[in-house]
């Protein structure tokens, strides 16, 4: 349960960061909150041979509204996006997903951009992101490239970022006028990971649905304005496709359950919160 | 800050509870460890060991950390509050620490120190909170004696009785 050994560098800019990386090659890795990567640092289930702390780094802690999306720095906190005064006007999905992520403690130091570069199939943050078709910047010492959320997570903690690259910012789609949002999950206890969440973006004649805990990485569908039974088919359908499995939390069955019920839940809780 | 070979052993500088402290840790080196066996407290303590217990959490700069999930040259130059800062000099226990004491909120306790920490920084964000906030909060947390009901009742209890003082 202690990790093995490895170099420590300390950056205070993304531009030392990418160095640092482009210097390191594949044994280098990032560190900001650590809340994931030091448990399997502890666990020995990653032995870098450089770490790279960005988790002091003032130029790369920032939320601000670019572009109509709000792009949040990679040393930013999860705790930091909880506080921010706008973030009820700007990323209601978000803010109803955000009590859900892991406990008080841990998301006073875990990051926004290091839970989406970790992609765990049932996070909420890069479930938001993929439900709101938000983007990535990926920085190296070649440069910038921006990756949309569905190109990015590519499946089970895999990401299509290159060794050499880092997440600097994540860039969720502000609210637009008339779509409703909602957001649930069902876990065995608070703060647990989610056996099945579920994100849901009601607009005039779409709605929208994102789950994730079930496939291998957040999956989206939309359809056209579904009520009834249309809409029980068109879940059932979903819940079969994403192609759940059997574990020691729940059954596969279970789970596609859980997508035609609480799907149906929160699709009506976004559609009545449209304004 | 220049390059920390994995082989080395740096000098970590912390404001622990409010006196400086100096000790050596290699980069690997946990800051619950660090804080143990360098400096020598005895409140920091190990659980799990990766992050799910909180036995281990401490203050860093003000905001909650798991010792368990901070490695000590991390916490060079900053400031770092664990139990040890609760209680006066001549060993009087702090009103939530009294408030734990008579309502039961410990049995063995072994993660009765992190769950300190970790309600001395959520009051000063959120001073009045309910029951269910509190549930939520101690979520973070894992005791095996109590069932947490005591401490939910110390803690609601120490904020009223503060409110009528103040």
């Amino acid at each position: 349960m202690k990790p093995k050994g490895f170099d420590y560098l300390k950056v205070a800019t993304s531009q030392e960061a990418v160095q640092a990386l482009s210097d390191g090659g594949d044994d280098a890795r990032i560190i900001a909150g650590g809340m994931s990567l030091v448990p399997m640092l502890n666990f020995r289930l990653a032995e870098p041979q450089i770490l790279i702390d960005i988790s002091k780094s003032e130029p790369m802690n920032y939320i601000r509204i670019e572009r109509g999306a709000v792009e949040i720095g990679a040393s930013t906190r999860q705790a930091q996006l909880e506080h921010w005064d706008q973030l009820a006007d700007q990323l209601p999905l978000v803010k109803a997903a955000l009590p859900f992520i892991g406990h008080y403690q841990t998301r006073a130091r875990g990051t926004v951009c290091g839970s989406l570069a970790h992609a765990d199939p049932s996070s909420e943050l890069p479930l938001c992101l993929a439900t709101l078709g938000g983007e990535v910047v990926l920085r190296s010492t070649g440069g910038d490239r921006v990756l949309s959320a569905d190109l990015f997570q590519t499946g089970m903690l895999s990401v299509a970022k290159r060794a050499d690259e880092m997440v600097v910012a994540a860039r969720y789609p502000v609210k637009k006028p008339g779509e409703g949002y909602a957001f649930t999950e069902m876990a065995q206890r608070r703060g647990d990971f989610a056996i099945v969440a579920l994100a849901a973006v009601a607009s005039a004649g779409k709605i929208r649905l994102g789950i994730g805990g079930v496939a291998d990485r957040p999956t989206v569908r939309e359809w056209d304005m579904l009520d009834g039974a249309a809409l029980d088919d068109a879940l059932n359908a979903f819940a079969w496709d994403l192609g759940g499995y059997d574990d020691i939390h729940a059954t596969a069955r279970y789970r596609r359950e859980l997508v035609r019920r609480l799907g149906r839940r929160v699709i009506e809780e976004a559609v009545s919160c449209r304004v | 800050m220049p390059r920390l070979n994995k082989e080395g052993r740096y000098p970590v500088n912390l404001i622990l509870n409010g006196r400086k402290v100096t000790g050596h840790a290699e980069p690997r080196m946990l800051l619950s460890d660090f804080l143990t066996h360098e400096i020598g407290i005895t409140s920091c303590h190990v659980g799990c060991e990766h992050g799910v217990c909180g036995a281990c959490t401490i203050l860093m700069d003000g905001i909650v950390a798991r010792g368990c999930l901070t490695f000590a040259v991390q916490a060079d130059g900053c400031t770092v509050e664990t139990a040890e800062s609760l209680a006066s000099d001549d060993g009087e226990l702090s009103d939530l620490q009294k408030a734990f004491k008579k309502h039961h909120g410990l049995q063995c306790g072994y993660c009765t120190p992190g769950i300190l920490m970790s309600i001395t920084a959520y009051l000063k964000e959120n001073p009045k909170p309910t029951e269910e906030e509190l549930r939520d909060m101690l979520s973070g947390h894992l005791c095996r004696c109590t069932g947490y009901v005591g401490m939910v009742r110390a803690v609601l209890d120490y904020c009223e009785n503060r409110e009528t003082t103040e």
